[in-house]
């Protein structure tokens, strides 16, 4: 009897493991139900060192330690990492994906940022600090406008006076860029190496058919607000051409214009007048041809800013034109390992594809897109070394100047004065036909208003985008994407409301 | 065959109660070792398996999630986790996800039955008596081979919206269109190409398992249906069929199973989003959804009640395939004596 009574649990365990077909995502459920305990003890931690920082704040004593032998820096891609490799005086490059710093080892983590794919694995180890070796603790990680306030309001980051930089050390930075990354008690938490003023890039080629000129003031007259861009469109339209490459090409220039944040006080989802408006424009333009149907970074769209692309232009900020504007422009890519500006790099681009045939004008709005901040992490060890390289990377002058003109970086640095000297020179951009690009983006900065962000921002923007979509596409009603919208925004953010009719 | 096996239960059930006869006899039992192999899988099945279960239950009961770096929870709710997945108000309802998931499954499933079925039947087949089938096998089932996201991610990039996509390029330079087509903004082609990655991959497992069916119907039934004057067709229908359906209601299990928990496919062609009009959104794609807020109650909600579904379908079609009085083959001949034949 025994047996058989066990021969029939036995047996019904199995058949339960072959129907209960939810094993696998329940696996994964216990997999982080087990990381939610971690969390709740990181958290309490986080509220510990809290009160530390809370000390650093009320003034003086408290200091960070300095006797770190590993600095590890945490960012989304490598452009922090060029950048510090080609820019930071005592970076020795191990050849491993590792470097040197004096005695100091430098290690990079890496992961992409899309679909929360940097933030997840970030947040649990910033959470988990307490509990790993020194030696793993991150002293660094990088922040996106789209999430800045996320980290910038958290125990996680240091203030960046805690490590030694002063008032005086960013004071040629622009307003924006700290505004954004200052707490709700005052204090700066990062810092930035680059401003994000956003301009129209359009290819001199087709304007000069088109448009009869490719000097970029006169371009500017045909695209100076939205009504003068649409009539453009349409001419681009009748001479085979199109006005942008797809849907949410001018998304940031509405979308970082707003008057509210995407989330009110009440937790309810506000979708501002502008985004609307972005909206009304789209399905125009998509409705009479005006652009090519691309979504954003799809193949289709990398294709149309190349040699053969038929797009007249793109809406892109100071990272878009100099790194994803003119990678894609190219019609034989650059050879892995050529160094970005060298002699070698410089010919192996000239002449190919739309290398050089671009330019850029200010455009019918200004606006801003992305932007990369630094923070120093709350358990850091290495004090004087993250400050040292805060210093170097975001405060020192020449150091900015040097990153603005080298060619193929030309990044536009976060230092007012040295981009004004900048703007002055005779500086040359070889990729954009010899416009000094610089003089536009000082120009824009100062017009640069970040006060409407939120910490829902990059989940907000990319689900609001895929959900109109389907409305430019004329696969749905604009209601049914709106309300599209609202259920999966609320499945990514379950503490938000739809705000009552 | 039949006499040694009704020894061999006499004798099982000789031993069985001579073992409630307290003799000595405890010294040559072997079962204890029979329980000590099979441990190990009870042992990983308990800590991976079932204690995972019971924790998804345990958790779908609470609101527990992140906004940001802020915890929420984990408040006990109730029921609120599914009663929301059930009125729609925080997240899909569920029921869609439910018809998109069933839709694409049938709309692979049914196409490769057939295509199985007669890949099967061909093969078996004494009188065709093809050559090189185990060429074909082979090939057929090589599909499955290939990692689904990467068999999805070469179909996003066959499909993809621009001129220069092969597909695409293809109609445009033939004519069939004059504009380049977006297949992932209209519903059924998007479900479409789907259902036929699902088919593709998984025909050739089907037809290997339904091969192996076909291969153990007894030639003598169908040598005497022929004698009788059956037509092919005739075979097929009313022996073949009725004789394989074991496997057949296995092949159904295991494919609604699968299906149901279709993830990969979809999820890496529509980059997660699910596109069209969210109309391409399975289950498990909706589960993954939750996880970016890190939104255990609902996943484990979720999971909850995709688990009584997959359950529930299972026990349909189990009933609804087998002869629940007498074994198949054992009907079979029932009715045939009843005919008179």
């Amino acid at each position: 009897m025994k047996k058989r009574v066990l021969a029939a649990l036995l047996a019904s365990a199995t058949v339960l493991s072959v129907v209960g077909c939810s094993n696998n995502t329940s696996g994964s459920d216990a997999g982080n139900s087990g990381n939610t305990s971690n969390t709740d003890s990181g958290s309490t931690g986080g509220n510990d060192s809290g009160s530390t920082g809370g000390n650093t704040e009320g003034g003086d004593t408290v200091t960070v330690p300095d006797d770190g032998k590993v600095l590890n820096i945490w960012c989304w891609n490598d452009e922090f990492q060029s950048r510090v490799k080609d820019f930071y005086p005592d970076y020795v490059d191990n050849g491993d994906g590792t470097g040197k710093i004096g005695d100091v080892l430098v290690k990079w983590t890496i992961n992409p940022n899309k679909d929360n794919g940097y933030q997840i694995p970030l947040d649990a180890a910033l959470q988990d600090q307490e509990n790993v070796a020194a030696d793993d603790r991150i002293d660094i990680f990088l922040i996106e406008a789209d999430y800045a306030d996320k980290y910038v309001n958290s125990e996680y980051s240091l203030p960046v006076s805690a490590v030694g930089i002063t008032d005086a050390d960013t004071a040629e930075m622009y307003e924006y860029t700290k505004v954004i990354a200052t707490d709700a008690n005052g204090d700066l938490k990062a810092v930035s190496w680059q401003a994000a003023p956003g301009l129209f890039a359009y290819k001199r080629s087709i304007a000069q058919k088109v448009l009869g000129t490719d000097d970029p003031d006169a371009v500017q007259e045909y695209v100076a607000d939205w009504d003068k861009f649409e009539e453009t469109a349409q001419t681009m339209k009748d001479n085979g051409y199109f006005m942008l490459s797809g849907y949410d090409d001018a998304y940031r220039t509405f979308s970082n214009n707003v008057s509210a944040p995407w989330v009110n006080d009440k937790n309810e989802i506000i979708i501002d007048e502008n985004i609307l408006k972005w909206v009304e424009q789209t399905k125009n333009f998509t409705d009479k041809g005006f652009n090519n149907k691309n979504g954003l970074w799809s193949d289709g769209w990398a294709a149309d800013q190349g040699p053969d692309g038929k797009v007249f232009g793109f809406f892109y900020s100071t990272w878009g034109i100099n790194f994803t504007l003119l990678g894609n422009s190219l019609a034989t890519k650059v050879p892995d390992g050529m160094a970005q500006g060298s002699a070698e790099w410089l010919e192996h681009c000239t002449g190919n594809g739309a290398f050089g045939d671009y330019a850029v004008c200010y455009g019918p709005q200004t606006y801003y897109w992305g932007g990369t901040w630094l923070c120093a992490s709350y358990m850091t060890d290495n004090a004087s070394l993250v400050k040292d390289i805060m210093y170097q990377l975001t405060c020192n002058g020449e150091i900015m100047k040097s990153i603005t003109t080298t060619p193929g970086v030309e990044d536009y640095t976060n230092n007012m004065a040295a981009m004004e000297e900048v703007a002055n020179s005779d500086f040359k951009s070889d990729f954009l036909g010899g416009q000094n690009h610089i003089a536009l983006f000082v120009e824009n900065a100062k017009k640069i208003d970040m006060s409407n962000i939120s910490k829902y921002d990059q989940g907000c923007n990319e689900t609001f985008q895929a959900a109109m979509k389907d409305y430019f596409d004329g696969t749905v009603d604009y209601d049914t994407a709106l309300e599209n919208f609202y259920t999966n925004v609320i499945t990514k953010y379950p503490a938000l409301t739809k705000p009552a009719e | 065959m039949r006499v040694a096996a009704s020894d061999v239960e006499l004798a099982e059930k000789k031993h069985e109660s001579d073992g409630e006869i307290p003799v000595k006899r405890k010294s040559i039992s072997y079962a204890k070792w029979g329980y000590f192999f099979i441990a190990p899988f009870f042992i990983a099945y308990a800590i991976f398996s079932l204690w995972p279960l019971i924790t998804t239950v345990y958790n779908s009961f609470f609101e527990n999630y992140r906004i940001g770096l802020d915890q929420v929870g984990p408040n006990f709710i109730g029921f609120e986790n599914y009663i929301n997945f059930f009125t729609g108000a925080k997240g899909v309802p569920v029921w869609n996800l439910i018809s998109n998931t069933v839709i694409m499954w049938l709309m692979g499933f049914i196409p490769q039955l057939a295509v199985s079925l007669l890949f099967a039947y061909w093969f078996t087949n004494k009188r065709m008596d093809l050559k090189c089938t185990s060429i074909f096998k082979s090939i057929i089932y090589m599909p499955n081979l290939i990692m689904a996201s990467a068999f999805s991610l070469l179909m996003f990039s066959l499909f993809a919206n621009t001129e220069t996509a092969p597909i695409n390029n293809m109609l445009l330079s033939i004519g069939a269109t004059t504009e380049k087509i977006d297949f992932l903004a209209n519903q059924w082609s998007a479900r479409g190409i789907i259902a036929f990655m699902n088919f593709i991959m998984w025909f050739g497992n089907t037809t290997i398992m339904l091969m192996a069916a076909m291969l153990g119907v007894d030639e003598s039934l169908v040598e005497a249906a022929d004698i009788d004057g059956c037509t092919p067709n005739q075979i097929f229908w009313k022996i073949t069929m009725p004789l394989i359906r074991p496997i057949l209601v296995y092949v159904f299990i295991t494919s609604l199973v699968g299906g149901l928990q279709m993830f990969d496919v979809p999820q890496v062609l529509t980059s997660g989003i699910g596109v069209p009009n969210g109309t391409t959104k399975t289950l498990i794609m909706f589960l993954n959804d939750n996880l970016y807020s890190k939104n255990y109650g609902a996943a484990g909600a979720i999971s909850v009640i995709l688990f009584i579904v997959c359950a529930a379908f299972s026990l349909i079609v189990y009933y609804f395939f087998t002869d629940r009085t007498l074994g198949g083959a054992k009907s079979f001949a029932a009715k045939k004596k009843k005919k008179g034949v």
